[in-house]
């Protein structure tokens, strides 16, 4: 008999996009990845940016400054803020829950069946609104 | 709602050959619809009527057996828990659950699942009195049995595997159902064995890798949590790096009764004997 190895079928980083009609958490899980590599990004540039450019000499700075100012990049500036308000409030709800707060105890499943995370979703929608209002916050701040 | 009756649902069934090659295609096929037909019912009808190279996994057609997880609609759901009508559309899209290798068709290799829930040690571990010589039962009150009894409700469908994004990205991920196992054993009042158990879950690949996206709890046929288990683990790795918690001592095994309890004296006879 003809001996066949298995086709692979791992979803790889695509899977943390898209898998399937999921609800909330796991979207929230790829937003916190994504805002967490968008900071990485900032602080390399902003390092770079303020340093290197820096060094320079005034003029050097002072051309970069002025291309900063552009309201494309500005509009840029406040999505980092936004980034930072999301990443850093989800992983204070994130640490709390991992280490087993906010979940509850484990009960006998009874049709129909909800797990921790949606028994006590109260804590994430409170979690969503802090970092809304927060998020409008620090617009408010860009804006005025 | 309208009632859902249409005369004929359209399967859209992902097939692969590996003896033929090539890449895996969608088929479409249409059957017939009653009510309160279910996915396998459909897929059954499909390899006795019209394609009978069809291969897929179904055993008990009852949500036992844990052999029949698939993608329905892009969902992962045991094919012989869905009814049809539960997507209120004719169309389905039956695919195999991704993150596991496709085998044939609908038949996904769960080797690495197995293996993973081997490694972790799924058996109760007693320490110098062992399990070698059981003659008696272990003491265990109820509030101690609902720690861990919804994680043994676990049927290794693989389901969890597949919402899995960490599973996606991660090959030598354990796995939510593994872990959700190491937990079960490890809450178990009459288990010695997390000192040989909470080691294997303690690395990169381990519980740390999980960042809660919770899909695994929310996809799971049979409501377990294993999101959850695999917090409490994290908790009580954590608590035991910090030397806090409470060590409970492993339950005693209930000793033999020496004397049983005087017997109910038979009633007399209401009969009157014959002389």
């Amino acid at each position: 008999m003809k001996q066949t190895a298995p086709r692979s079928n791992y979803l790889g980083v695509g899977g943390w996009i898209w898998a399937g009609n999921y609800k909330l958490e796991r979207y929230l899980y790829l937003l916190h990845r994504i805002t967490g590599l968008g900071m990485l990004l900032f602080l390399t540039f902003h390092l770079t940016a303020t340093t290197v450019f820096r060094i320079q000499g005034q003029e050097v700075w002072e051309t970069t400054m002025a291309l900063l100012s552009n309201p494309w990049l500005k509009a840029g500036e406040y999505l980092v803020a936004a980034a930072f308000v999301y990443h850093g409030m989800n992983g204070l709800r994130l640490i709390l829950q991992e280490f087993g707060f906010l979940l509850g105890k484990p009960t006998p499943p009874i049709y129909p069946y909800k797990d921790a995370l949606r028994k006590k979703r109260l804590w994430v929608v409170v979690m969503m609104v802090v970092i809304f209002i927060l998020a409008l916050v620090f617009l408010f701040d860009f804006i005025v | 709602m309208a009632e859902f009756n249409p005369e004929k649902i359209t399967f859209k069934v992902q097939r692969y050959n590996p003896e033929n090659g090539g890449a895996p295609h969608l088929e479409k096929f249409t059957v017939p619809f009653n009510k309160g037909m279910t996915v396998l019912d459909g897929l059954l009808y499909i390899k006795e009527n019209i394609d009978s190279t069809l291969s897929f996994r179904a055993s008990c057609r009852m949500g036992i057996c844990g052999s029949c997880g698939m993608l329905v609609n892009n969902y992962p759901h045991l094919a012989c828990h869905t009814q049809i009508e539960e997507f209120h559309s004719d169309k389905l899209t039956v695919r195999p659950l991704p993150n596991l290798s496709i085998i044939k068709d609908l038949v996904v290799d769960l080797t690495p699942m197995f293996s993973s829930h081997k490694q972790i040690k799924p058996y109760l571990i007693r320490g110098e009195a062992g399990m070698e010589d059981p003659n008696a039962e272990f003491a265990q009150s109820p509030q101690e049995l609902n720690t861990f009894l919804q994680f043994a409700y676990c049927i290794k469908c693989g389901i969890c595997l597949a919402a899995c994004p960490t599973s996606a990205s991660d090959r030598l991920f354990l796995g939510p159902q593994a872990m959700a196992q190491c937990y079960r054993y490890c809450a178990d009042s009459r288990d010695q064995g997390q000192k040989e158990r909470l080691p294997l879950v303690d690395t990169d690949h381990g519980v740390w890798r999980c960042h809660l996206a919770g899909a695994c709890s929310e996809a799971c046929p049979k409501g377990l949590d294993p999101a959850l288990a695999i917090q409490l683990l994290k908790r009580q790795l954590a608590a035991e790096a910090l030397g806090l918690g409470k060590r409970r001592p492993p339950s005693p095994v209930v000793p033999p009764i020496k004397e049983s309890k005087p017997k109910v004296p038979y009633p007399d006879f209401t009969v009157k004997k014959e002389k």
